[in-house]
């Protein structure tokens, strides 16, 4: 266990430091950081200081032997606009993703599962067929349509919600709407799917050949087999509770992450755009590793399996 | 009146609007042993699967099906979950596959107790023990919290019927058993059936293609053939004189392992599509009996003078030879 | 003497297994110095219960299983690794004909032209002659000619299996290996294709491995089985001798375990315990802690295939040597 777990950790660490090496470079290679913040009039001398002074005058593996060092001490560097820690810069902003995000998962998974689980165990009936439409529906229009048009009919005309800012929990409403739907599609989309497998399989039969109730069938022996593939996918969603907000949080302009890092990106931010980005890479790499170890739980087969 | 244990009457299943079950009778009797033999879609275990109402929702059922004379067919859901498992239970072809993979096996069959016996706790577990013990797992006690991956293939259909013991029912129904199973396998778990049967007195229905393990276990034994039973009567009625063509053509189709090594004798053409039935016998076009009337008139399942039932206008004659030199147009 | 067709000589195959996702890994015998011969045109029945690696051997005769100790010899000639040019070529000379036909077959394409690919593939005969050869395959195996143009899924299960038998034909193979080619038919069909197979064999002269779980089969095919035990033969004889007169007490409860029609349960020799398991192979002689036999030595010695009469062989510490008379 303790062998897997470390295992595990060390693949996660390969991951996070594969993602901070392309941010790095890709970043390098986009635009000089010096042009973007100072503006296209100012002196050469000027955009000189400033490029040593941020140490961009020296080759690039030495910044980037010189960021990995710092990061290893916890030092995620400073904001080349705001002078502040970026690590401070970004976790002022995680509360602010957490109260959008955290509402829009539970709204997926409270609606999503029982609405999928719903339609499998009713298969071709009326609720069945509308449930699979509105889950289409849900996953295949982007976020951004999706918020404008909810924009467009509850703020612009029927006017009972903000369509935009932070002030009141009523603000919030429309972007966790917007970003739920998505997910409440493949969600059901795929608790149906997986429910649908399990209630053919023999053991299923067995079960009701045995004299327990539909209910119990259902509740004991069905979901906890169909959970399995529901949790991959339940997985990647909280893995994206930090960073699933870009968009929504633009279009409502909601003082997130997302926010933070699409003005990052264009100031050419280099360490708060790193450091999102490690941020969302190490909450992937952390929900990957839970769902590892909750399959195990909820698989006996794969605690001791024969693996070649 | 006393009735039979469970009478089956006029039992029809259709699946999507295609006929698969043409109407069954069929009455089983405390503690006998049936066999039901047949080739694969021949209808045998939809029989019993539609007698339980485990048939999926999109199955059309009609008939009659009567455990001591009480309705099965139209009875309300509750009153079904009670007789199965409690009065007739129920094992598979495939056990590694029928037990639940993430539920402990103690915990599958503690279950059932408390289903049907209403035990629970340390009484449940003991009694649980016991019916381990009693289908031959060895040490149950270090086992009881295992998961059914942990166990082999011969062992999951012990567990199985451990299970199916639980709500100490008056019949089983063993939808073929052993076909998954080792031939070594497969004999043990044939001589625990019939053991247990000696010790419980429980009616068995063993549901089988192989005609050699249906007449290991069972006293008497319906030959089926798409949807229809063609042919019933004891096993030694069966195997010593079969009359009706297809019983007849199944034993001659299967090699023997003892005696000359001949060519075998295979039954021509293949199992009708059950969409594509004709007003005749089904078996007429592959039977080498059949007379004009076959192909537009359907026998029906008559009692014969020696006490069998039996569905043919031409019957094989008690001594016909095996008809080895005969040529058959071989169309599988 | 003639050459044998096929040669194996101390075949061996082991792979790892690990328990769990966090234990050992620990190697498995699945075949254990194993050593067969078949003759040009002869049928060699291969019968064990699961696990006892008679898949195995048959694809390692073939070369598509790498054996980490023996040699397997084609015609006289050493059987070429897997994947390189002269193995695909050989190919053409060795056919594998499998349980599922349905997996077998691209469904995409019709029969007729999966029957044709061994042709197209190995650059046989000229494009025209390879119509006519197709439309013989199928008549041999039972195959209508309205059939030609059908797509897997539109055939019964039998009728698959006799494409891809008449497939394994087209090249004029001299080893067919089978394994299980049967076992997935009704008892009707299956008696079908057995006796499609003893003709294809009969006129074509080819020689067959045929690997099944079920013996009344084997015996009909074969003229000589191997049974087989975790990876070892146990008993060898002719198809007939072996099945009347079993010597090895594993031979013995296999025979006996066969349901035969109309013949109760009783007096039947019932083996206790589990079928083996490669991974946790017992001591001295594999067999022993299911054998109703079984002393000392075969707890502590694993016994050597002997011959014990002509043609005949077992690995028993307790059978007799070749002095013994033969029915037992």
């Amino acid at each position: 266990m303790v062998r897997f777990v470390i295992s595990r950790l060390l693949r996660a660490l390969v991951t996070i430091v594969a993602v901070v090496t392309f941010a790095f470079v890709v970043l390098r290679m986009s635009g000089d950081p010096a042009q973007v913040m100072l503006g296209p009039d100012v002196p050469q001398e000027a955009v000189d200081a400033f490029r040593t002074s941020w140490g961009l005058d020296q080759p690039l593996w030495i910044q980037y032997l010189a960021y990995i060092k710092s990061i290893f001490t916890g030092d995620f560097g400073v904001s080349m606009r705001d002078k502040e820690s970026a690590l401070q810069l970004v976790l002022e902003r995680v509360p602010a993703t957490l109260q959008l995000t955290i509402p829009a998962l539970l709204l997926k998974l409270f609606i999503g599962i029982p609405a999928g689980v719903y339609a499998a165990l009713h298969r071709q009936s009326a609720v069945d067929r509308s449930v699979i439409l509105l889950a289409i529906l849900g996953f295949t229009i982007p976020s951004f349509v999706m918020g404008l048009l909810l924009v467009l009919i509850f703020s612009v005309t029927l006017g009972v919600l903000p369509s935009g800012g932070q002030d009141t929990w009523v603000h919030g409403l429309l972007p966790t709407i917007t970003m739920s739907i998505g997910g409440i599609g493949i969600l059901a989309r795929f608790s149906r799917s997986a429910m649908i497998e399990v209630m053919g399989q023999p053991y299923i039969r067995t079960a009701s050949a045995k004299g327990v109730t539909w209910s119990n069938v259902v509740w004991n022996h069905a979901l906890p087999n169909a959970a399995v593939p529901i949790i991959t996918i339940v997985g990647f969603m909280v893995g994206s509770l930090i960073a699933g907000a870009v968009i929504v949080e633009s279009i409502f302009s909601w003082p997130g992450i997302g926010r933070l890092l699409v003005v990052s990106v264009s100031n050419r931010d280099l360490a708060v755009v790193q450091c999102i980005l490690l941020m969302i890479a190490a909450t992937m790499v952390l929900s990957n590793l839970m769902v590892d170890l909750l399959y195990g739980w909820l698989d006996p087969r794969l605690r001791r399996q024969t693996v070649h | 009146m006393s009735f039979d244990l469970v009478e089956i009457r006029d039992l029809k299943v259709a699946f999507d609007g295609t006929q698969v079950l043409h109407g069954i009778n069929l009455s089983v009797d405390r503690g006998e042993a049936l066999g039901l033999v047949g080739e694969s879609g021949c209808g045998k275990s939809v029989t019993w699967l539609a007698a339980l109402g485990l048939l999926p929702g999109k199955a059309a059922i009609s008939g009659s099906v009567r455990i001591e004379g009480n309705e099965l067919c139209s009875a309300p859901r509750q009153a079904l979950e009670r007789v199965r498992g409690g009065r007739i239970a129920m094992i598979f072809q495939d056990p590694s596959s029928s037990l639940n993979p993430v539920i402990r096996i103690g915990r599958q069959i503690t279950e059932a107790l408390t289903l049907h016996r209403g035990i629970g706790g340390e009484t449940a577990r003991a009694e649980a023990l016991r019916l381990l013990d009693m289908v031959g797992i060895p040490d149950a006690r270090r086992r009881f919290d295992l998961f059914p991956h942990e166990f082999s293939g011969g062992q999951c259909q012990r567990l199985m019927i451990a299970m199916a013991l639980a709500g100490q029912p008056d019949l089983l129904i063993a939808d073929e058993p052993t076909t998954a199973l080792d031939a070594t396998i497969q004999a043990q778990i044939l001589d625990l059936l019939n053991q247990l049967r000696a010790e419980t007195g429980m009616a068995t229905v063993f549901i089988s293609h192989d005609l050699g393990a249906v007449s290991q276990v069972c006293e008497r034994v319906c030959v089926m053939y798409a949807g229809r039973i063609v042919e019933q009567g004891s096993i030694t009625q069966l195997f010593s004189r079969p009359r009706h063509p297809y019983t007849r053509g199944l034993f001659d189709a299967i090699p023997r392992l003892d005696g000359p090594r001949t060519r075998l004798v295979p039954i021509p053409g293949t199992v009708p599509n059950p969409k594509q039935l004709t007003a005749g016998c089904a078996f007429s076009p592959r039977c080498a009996h059949s007379v004009a009337s076959c192909d537009f008139q359907r026998p029906e399942l008559d009692v014969m003078e020696d006490g069998r039932r039996l569905a043919c206008f031409n019957p094989v004659l008690a001594d016909e030879p095996t008809p080895a030199l005969q040529t058959v147009m071989e169309d599988a | 003497m003639v050459t044998p067709l096929i040669e194996a000589k101390g075949l061996t195959r082991v792979y790892e297994m690990r328990r769990g996702l966090f234990g050992k890994a620990i190697p498995v015998r699945a075949v254990d110095d194993l050593s067969i011969k078949v003759l040009p045109g002869e049928t060699l029945g291969v019968v064990g219960e699961s696990g006892s690696g008679k898949s195995t051997l048959g694809r390692m005769l073939l070369g598509i299983d790498p054996a980490q100790a023996g040699a397997v010899t084609f015609e006289g000639h050493p059987m070429p690794a897997f994947g390189t040019a002269e193995w695909r070529a050989l190919r053409a000379r060795m056919q594998l004909v499998y349980q599922d036909p349905l997996a077998a077959l691209d469904r995409r394409l019709t029969i007729a032209t999966q029957i044709r690919e061994p042709l197209d593939i190995h650059n046989l005969l000229t494009k025209s002659q390879r119509d006519g050869r197709v439309q013989a395959l199928m008549a041999a195996v039972g195959l209508r000619p309205d059939q030609a143009d059908r797509y897997p899924h539109e055939l019964s299960g039998g009728q698959r299996q006799r494409a891809v038998i008449a497939r394994a034909l087209a090249s004029h193979p001299s080893l067919i290996v089978c394994d299980e080619p049967v076992s997935a038919l009704d008892v009707s069909i299956q008696a079908q294709v057995v006796n499609m197979l003893r003709d294809l064999q009969d006129e074509f002269q080819i020689g067959m491995v045929f690997i099944s779980h079920d013996l009344k089969v084997v015996r009909n095919v074969a003229d000589r089985v191997a049974v087989m035990y975790l990876g070892r033969i146990v008993e060898e004889a002719l198809s007939d001798v072996i099945f009347a007169s079993p010597r090895h007490p594993y031979t013995q409860a296999l025979v006996s375990s066969v349901p035969v029609p109309g013949q109760p349960l009783k007096g039947r020799m019932i083996l206790q315990g589990e079928p083996p398991n490669p991974a946790d192979r017992p001591s001295g002689c594999a067999f022993h802690p299911r054998c109703p036999l079984a002393t000392d030595i075969c707890r502590t010695s694993v016994p050597a295939l002997r011959t014990i009469g002509v043609g005949r062989s077992a690995a028993c510490h307790l059978v007799e040597g070749a002095t013994a008379p033969i029915a037992a």
